[in-house]
Parts: structure tokens; sequence; C-alpha cells
């Protein structure tokens, strides 16, 4: 356990430090990759003036719209598609053609239904993270061990309760996988959406800083993102294992 | 064949040409599973089906537990069969338990079907829990369970609504031999306790005669009634060493006559001259044989 701490540490360390040399050293060119101390610098005076707070905190509400709609959407129309012949029948030939269309590509089309504003955002993360999530919905209802089914079935369970007490439970691994994917399918077109006619978030921050050749904030602005990320997957990791400690106790975690 | 009501007294389960036909695949011919099945089981009574793999045993007991549909009539206790219930329990071969319940709350499932209060529910969970011996697991989740505790918490789960019939599916056959041989000693105590009728599919012949006061034979495909022998062992079978008894062999071996030509027909030819072999061979040919059964469906 403190030996691989003491390992990961060491990499981070020798990675961060390298950063800081190269430049010093004249292997890079500051100009383009500033030492990472510079880097530091700049997060440090967005975090100190509160800059940083706006920023993290439009590209968050961008994120928890857009995903909060796909799981809304996608989980009970997946379990819906997983569950119903009648309905799998009707979706799947249009759910199948609408996938194959880039979220990035669709972008256009929603800034001229929904404006350049927060909407037109929020439509293309939801686009990108709903197919992830609606695809592990029907696989986990359709996945369920047929054993469970029939066994809950001889206890006399049906319809709704059969829903309810096994199919759902036996499912939430799998949707939880769906969200999980949909989360960093939405975090990637979430910088892409700020990079096009946005003036906040982190992605805006990269662009605009890039733009106006700071780059140490540049980097600071990427920094910033990648703990974002982290800090996402990670609540909902907690989430899911929260949700699903059977799973925990099973593998003695 | 009629069914009277004194039937209903006398007998827990009525089968009366009973026949099954399926479709492996859509659009092609049906083929016959099971067929014209007359069989009656006693009220109390341990009644095991034994057959070759493949013969529709597992079939006949889904029939009986109402999870899949037959020609015919079957009755349990007067009622014809029309789908699952609460006055017939399952357990089968592979448990079933649900691995996000803990094991308390998988043994009181058909309770919470049966929509009875939380508290009481709880109360008679871990009374059957007790029952099967495992105290003080009651929080453990499947996972972390052997394959013989996975078994006892899917008895206790079939007991704890009480049905009047439990109908188990090769339920040991998945389990190392020692841990079968005390699950079967402890189920004939469970039987004895609470006066079950109990229907069990097995494939093994020493299973069928230790456990079963009736052995109903099935034949290799289409699945007929072949025969139903007595099993006149003494009582109680758990507390004596009964299976070395010589009434033992005489019942195993009356038994493997009428299933050996099953065996041969549901194994096919290579099978059926390379277990000849053997069987002129060594004393092993039981052992050759008894391994062509497959552990898979019945």
């Amino acid at each position: 356990m403190i030996r691989t701490l003491l390992l990961r540490a060491s990499v981070a360390v020798l990675i961060l430090g390298a950063w800081e040399i190269a430049p010093r050293a004249g292997l890079a060119d500051p100009t383009f990759l500033p030492p990472f101390s510079s880097v530091v610098d700049a997060l440090w005076n967005w975090i100190a003036s509160g800059e940083i707070v706006r920023h993290v905190s439009i590209s968050l509400q961008r994120t928890a719209l857009g995903l909060g709609l796909s799981i809304l959407i996608g989980v009970p129309l997946g379990i819906l598609i997983g569950t119903s012949h009648l309905f799998a029948g009707a979706f799947d030939g249009p759910l199948q053609a609408s996938r194959q269309v880039s979220a990035i590509a669709l972008f256009p089309v929603f800034i001229l239904f929904f404006g350049i504003g927060e909407l037109s955002k929020v439509m293309i993360i939801f686009w990108a993270s709903v197919w992830p999530i609606l695809l592990n919905a029907t696989a986990g209802v359709t996945d369920v061990d047929p054993v469970l089914i029939r066994s809950a079935r001889s206890m006399g369970a049906r319809g709704l309760v059969l829903f309810r007490k096994v199919t759902l439970p036996a499912a939430t691994p799998a949707i939880f996988t769906g969200i999980r994917t949909g989360a960093a399918y939405a975090f990637m077109v979430l910088v892409a959406a700020e990079m096009i006619g946005a003036n906040a978030g982190l992605g805006f921050l990269v662009l605009h800083s890039q733009e106006v050749f700071r780059i140490p904030q540049m980097y600071a602005a990427i920094v910033a993102l990648a703990i974002f990320g982290l800090v996402l997957n990670k609540l909902l990791l907690v989430l899911e294992h929260n949700l699903t400690s059977w799973r925990a106790a099973a593998t003695g975690h | 064949m009629s069914l009277t009501a004194e039937d209903a007294g006398e007998y827990s389960i009525s089968i009366a040409a009973l026949s099954k036909r399926y479709r492996p695949h859509a659009g092609t011919e049906a083929l016959l599973a099971l067929e014209n099945i007359d069989l009656r089981v006693r009220r109390g009574e341990f009644l095991s089906i034994l057959g070759p793999s493949g013969c529709g045993k597992s079939t006949l007991l889904h029939i009986i537990a109402g999870l899949t549909g037959a020609e015919g009539d079957i009755r349990v206790h007067g009622r014809k069969v029309v789908g699952p219930d609460l006055d017939r329990g399952v357990v089968f071969q592979d448990y079933a338990l649900f691995p996000w319940r803990t094991v308390l709350d998988n043994v009181a499932f058909g309770l919470e079907i049966k929509r009875i209060a939380a508290a009481e529910r709880e109360e008679i969970a871990r009374r059957h829990i007790a029952a099967v011996g495992l105290q003080g697991f009651e929080e453990r989740y499947p996972a972390q369970l052997s394959g013989g505790m996975k078994q006892r918490v899917a008895i206790a789960r079939a007991l704890a609504y009480d049905p009047e019939v439990l109908l188990m599916d090769e339920p040991f056959a998945a389990l190392d031999a020692q841990t079968r041989e005390i699950l079967q000693g402890e189920l004939l105590r469970i039987w004895e306790r609470t006066g079950k009728t109990i229907v069990f599919v097995t494939h093994s012949l020493d299973e069928a005669v230790f456990l079963s006061q009736r052995v109903a034979v099935i034949t290799a495909r289409p699945g007929r009634l072949k025969a139903v022998v007595d099993i006149d062992l003494p009582a109680p079978r758990h507390e004596r060493d009964v299976r070395s008894s010589a009434e033992f062999s005489a019942v195993r071996h009356q038994l493997w006559e009428l299933l050996a030509d099953e065996v041969n027909k549901a194994s096919g030819y290579g099978l059926e001259s390379r277990a000849r072999a053997v069987g002129q061979a060594s004393p092993g040919w039981f052992a050759t044989l008894a391994g062509a059964f497959s552990r898979r469906a019945g």
C-alpha cells in the first residue's frame, strides 16, 4: 500500500520535474512550454483572485445539466427498449442511425435552433452522453441472468414487482457503467463546446489564453480541466460504490 | 384419466397425460420432449425423478413449478397449475440467489412477495437460516459463501414461505462429493421435520436411492415414464451407513438396469460401445457410464 503510494508519487515527481527542468535547461522552448512552476503560479493566481470559480461553475453547470438530462431520458428509455419488444422494434433503427451522428457535427444545428447560448451547449453534451447511457441500460436489463428471473417467478414475483426487485437491481451495475462512460463523453464535448462561441468555462479559458498568448495560463486551464474530470469521475465512482455495495462485499474491497 | 376430489386429499401432485413439445428455433418442426406422463406424488412423499441427461426431467419439474406450460392435466393439491405460486418452492442447481441481497434478504424474498410485515419477515427468515446451520451469516452476500452454503440459503429461501411442495432441480450436482453427502443428510432431516412433499430431480443413482421413497425413471428423449421403483430402505437413513448396505446395492442395481439402455440411447453409440468395453474390462465401468451423464440439462 505504502510502496504503491511511494511509487506513484515518485513517477509524478519525475514527470513534473522533467516539465520544470526541460524549459529551464533549454531542452524545450520556454515560450511554448513554460516551466511547471509558472503554470502552478498562474493557477494559484486564478484561485486567489477567485476568477477560476466562475469558469469552473459554468463548466460544472453545463455538464450537470447535459449529463442529468441524458440520465433522465437515457436510463428510462434504455430500460423500456430492453424490456419491451414493441419498443425495441420501433426504436432500434432510428436510434442506431442517430447515435452515429457525431455530437460535434450537430453543434451548428443546435446553434441554429437554440442559439449560441447555454441551451445549445447543454444539448450537445446531452447528445454525446445519452448514447452510452441508453445502450448500457438496455444491455443491463436484457442481460439479467434468466436463472434469477426464473427463481423470482417461482416465488410468485411478476410484472412490476419482478422488475423492481430483480431486473432493476441486476441492471444497476451496467447502468452505472453507462453513466460513467456518458460522463467521460460529456466532459470531452464540453471542452469542444466551450471553444466555440463561449465567453466562460474551462474550455474557453484554454483557447482564450492561447489566443492572447498567455501560455502558462493555457496550461493552467488544461490542468484545471484534468482535475475537474478526475473529480467528476471520482464522484460518480463513490455514488456507484454506495448504490452497488454488494459488489464490493463480493470482491472483498 | 380423470381426477376426483379424493385425489386431492391423498395426492400432493397429480399429473395426467402430460406432454411437452418445443421448437428449438422459430419455424422448425416441434420436437417432443416429454410424452404422455402419468405420475402421482403422495402428500409428504419424497420422490426422485431419475433419467439420462436431456431426457426432460428438469423440464418436468419446471412444468410442476408452473414456470413452463405443457399439454395435459397437472394439479397440485387438486388445483390446476396455471403458473408459479407460493404453494410450491423451487431449489435450482445453480442456487439462483440474488447477489445484491444479503443471506437474510434472500431468504425473506418469498415473504416479501407474500406481503408479510417486515418484523415478522425477519423473524421467519432468521429461523430458517438457523435451521440450515447458517446463524451468523445473515448479513453476508452470496458471493462470500461457498457452494454448499449457497445451496443451504436457497433451501432456506424455498422453505421460508412455507410451500406445501418442495421442487428440487439437481440441487447438489455442482457440489463436491463430501458437501453433497452432508447436504443429502440434512435434506432428509428437513423432510422428516417439516413433512413437505419433495420432488427431487437428479441424474445420480446413489442420490436417488439414498433420498427417496420412490424413484421415477424417465427414458431418453422423448422422455416417458419408464418405471416407478419403491425404495424400501430402513429409516432414518442419514443416521446409519445405508449406502454400504446390501439392500442399497440391490436397489441401485435394479435402477441401473432400468437406466442403462436410456443412458446409451442418450449418449450415442460411440460412447455406448466404449462403455461396454470398459464394463467388461474393469470394475470402473459404472463410473464411466455415470460420467456420460451430463451435469447440465436433465
